[in-house]
């Protein structure tokens, strides 16, 4: 569900956006209508968001196996994650393929971004480069599951061709994380790209022209120019694809399963275990907890660190 | 205008379709392996035609092979009732995209505008759910549906999404924003109340956004994993991205049924394929940020 996430950002979002000027030209209350379009909505918050959030936060602090009644433990479950290396390995893991996915995806993307826009406005490019992106992860994970295969797959049999040892790109621990950020990289590259492309297409023609004058060349215009320029799109384009990352579990599951090992054991799909193998329902809610303060820690980080609110534009 | 053909322009252009090549050649991997047989891909890696072209891996996916055949050509002999999941997500994502697409727009059109006491203050609170992850709502809301007694039923993995998500009412609400006013005050100047205007103005003149917000919602439901994998577990359950996963496993041991794999996920790829076919060029212009200016 981040397609279009996007569209979200900053600026009009709040109330604060609505002028307060129709309220007063049109005196009429509107609150029975309104109550009733607003009724399925608030239904489905009420229900299936604000309650589980509640409930979820509840339960990090008892002990709960889902058969019996949930008893309250305090901070027991926070006390166990502490001790429990597994969980720990799972953080760090995450951590790893965070910062390989965001890493190889957010500078090909850029890359990506801007060859588009200074050579082409072809729908056809953008249309095949969004392709992997609206496919499902199962499938894309099950598609390289099979390229990658060490037997037979294409791309070992490259590898063998040209001489060069082949590479157990899931079942090697020194790989495994590497190649399930390979995979997703693919996948949402294009997004991406083309997420950059819009913040691109922001910056004033006029910059540009103006550097062209003073005579900067195109990694010059790049580095002092579009950069700089850019930084407050390339922070919500981080916020979004950081918050996804945090939360891979598709890929992992179809392909790995968490091995080899413990290697790529990350920890949405070790809180799946937790809950749903072990019925460890309280402790996987106190995971959950602290996967969504990390993320929540990562979103302000990020705004904080680039200055999200400001542009160098005006 | 004359185009300048220089160096440093050929090679952007030869990186650019790099990129291209490999975003779509392994796809077209995929449709190679899918009609090839198995007991041949080893000896054939390299070969961009089929190895050993066959609609095999088809037949075993939809049942219509016979087990002696099917293990002939490298499958499992087991049966898959891909029918079933292949009916099973075509209902739960045409039903939340439904629900959701209206529902979602009803509550927008009280958003943008109605005036009622209080909703920018809600409307704050809804979009507030945009930041909590999916995996913190999923464990209580497997107990919630686990309660509700729909485990393992249709409705227990549509009903989350059917009836809203924030994102889909911030996406209505901006394009109703944008509507002037005029068009409304003039029919209510002519007695119409707003249940009338929204389904009989506002929706229709919103046709654009509601089709690119409901192509968006079936792409992602149909594509939708971790969900489907909690609640529908049962074969008159399960939809095809958990069915894939369990195809993976049901293999004997030895090497995997990779073209009835590939042959199974190009099915369950293809309603999305062709949706974006007739669709593409409004998923893409989808993609931006309509929020700043």
């Amino acid at each position: 569900m981040t397609t279009t996430a996007l569209d979200r950002p900053a600026g009009r979002t709040g109330g604060g956006g609505v002028p307060a000027g129709p309220a007063r030209r049109r005196p009429r209350n509107q609150l029975w209508p309104a109550l009733g379009m607003i009724a399925p909505a608030a239904l489905g918050f009420l229900v299936f968001y604000l309650y589980p959030t509640l409930r979820g936060a509840y339960l990090s602090f008892t002990e709960y196996n889902v058969l019996g009644s949930p008893v309250f433990v305090g901070l027991q479950n926070y006390v166990d994650m502490a001790q429990d290396d597994v969980f720990w390995n799972a953080v760090r893991v995450t951590f790893l393929y965070v910062v390989l996915n965001i890493g190889f995806q957010t500078v090909l993307a850029v890359g990506l971004a801007v060859l588009m826009h200074r050579l082409t406005r072809s729908v056809l490019i953008r249309g095949s480069l969004l392709l992997p992106y609206l496919i499902a992860n199962v499938v894309v994970a099950l598609l390289w599951f099979w390229m990658l295969d060490y037997n037979i797959g294409i791309v070992n049999a490259v590898i063998d061709a040209v001489g060069l040892p082949k590479v157990a790109f899931f079942g090697d621990e020194a790989w495994t994380v590497a190649t399930i950020a390979g995979v997703n990289t693919w996948r949402h590259l294009g997004y991406t790209a083309l997420l950059v492309f819009a913040g691109l297409q922001m910056i004033p023609a006029s910059v540009y022209e103006a550097a062209a004058v003073d005579g900067a060349g195109e990694w010059r215009t790049f580095w002092r120019i579009t950069l700089p320029l850019l930084r407050p799109v390339l922070v919500l384009v981080l916020v979004i694809t950081v918050t996804g990352a945090f939360q891979v579990f598709d890929t992992v599951a179809v392909t790995t399963a968490g091995g080899p090992g413990n290697a790529s054991r990350v920890l949405q799909l070790y809180i799946y275990e937790q809950a749903f193998a072990r019925g460890h329902f309280g402790y996987a809610s106190a995971m959950s907890v602290v996967l969504f303060l990390i993320l929540a820690g990562a979103a302000f980080a990020q705004m904080r660190l680039l200055r999200a609110g400001e542009s160098d534009l005006s | 205008m004359r185009t300048r053909i220089t160096w440093g322009r050929a090679l952007a252009w030869i990186v650019l379709w790099l990129f291209v090549l490999a975003t779509v050649l392994p796809f077209y991997w995929m449709l190679r392996t899918a009609f090839s047989d198995n007991q041949a891909l080893a000896a054939q890696s390299f070969s961009l035609l089929p190895a050993d072209f066959t609609l095999g891996p088809f037949k075993r996916v939809f049942g219509l092979a016979t087990p002696e055949e099917a293990l002939a050509e490298g499958g499992s002999g087991a049966s898959l009732s891909f029918w079933l999941y292949l009916r099973n997500s075509l209902v739960v994502a045409t039903a939340v995209t439904v629900g959701q697409v209206l529902f979602s727009s009803m509550a927008a059109y009280a958003f943008a505008r109605l005036s009622w006491p209080g909703r920018d203050a809600w409307f704050a609170v809804f979009l507030g759910a945009l930041l909590v992850p999916p995996i913190f709502t999923s464990l209580p809301n497997f107990l919630t549906i686990k309660s509700l007694g729909l485990l393992n039923t249709l409705p227990g993995i549509m009903l989350p999404s059917l009836f809203m998500t924030p994102f889909a009412i911030f996406f209505m609400r901006q394009f109703f924003l944008g509507i002037p006013k005029e068009i409304d005050e003039a029919a209510m100047i002519d007695g119409a109340k707003p249940w009338r205007i929204f389904f009989r103005i506002i929706l229709p003149i919103s046709a654009a956004p509601v089709t690119t917000l409901g192509i968006l919602t079936f792409i992602n439901t149909w594509n939708e994993y971790f969900w489907p994998l909690l609640v529908g577990q049962t074969e008159e359950s399960k939809v095809l991205t958990v069915a894939l996963g369990v195809f993976r496993s049901q293999t004997p041991q030895g090497a995997p049924d990779w073209a009835g794999l590939m042959a199974a996920s190009l099915v369950a790829a293809l309603p999305i394929v062709i949706l974006y076919a007739v669709f593409g060029r409004r998923v893409i212009n989808s993609i931006g940020f309509s929020g700043i200016k």
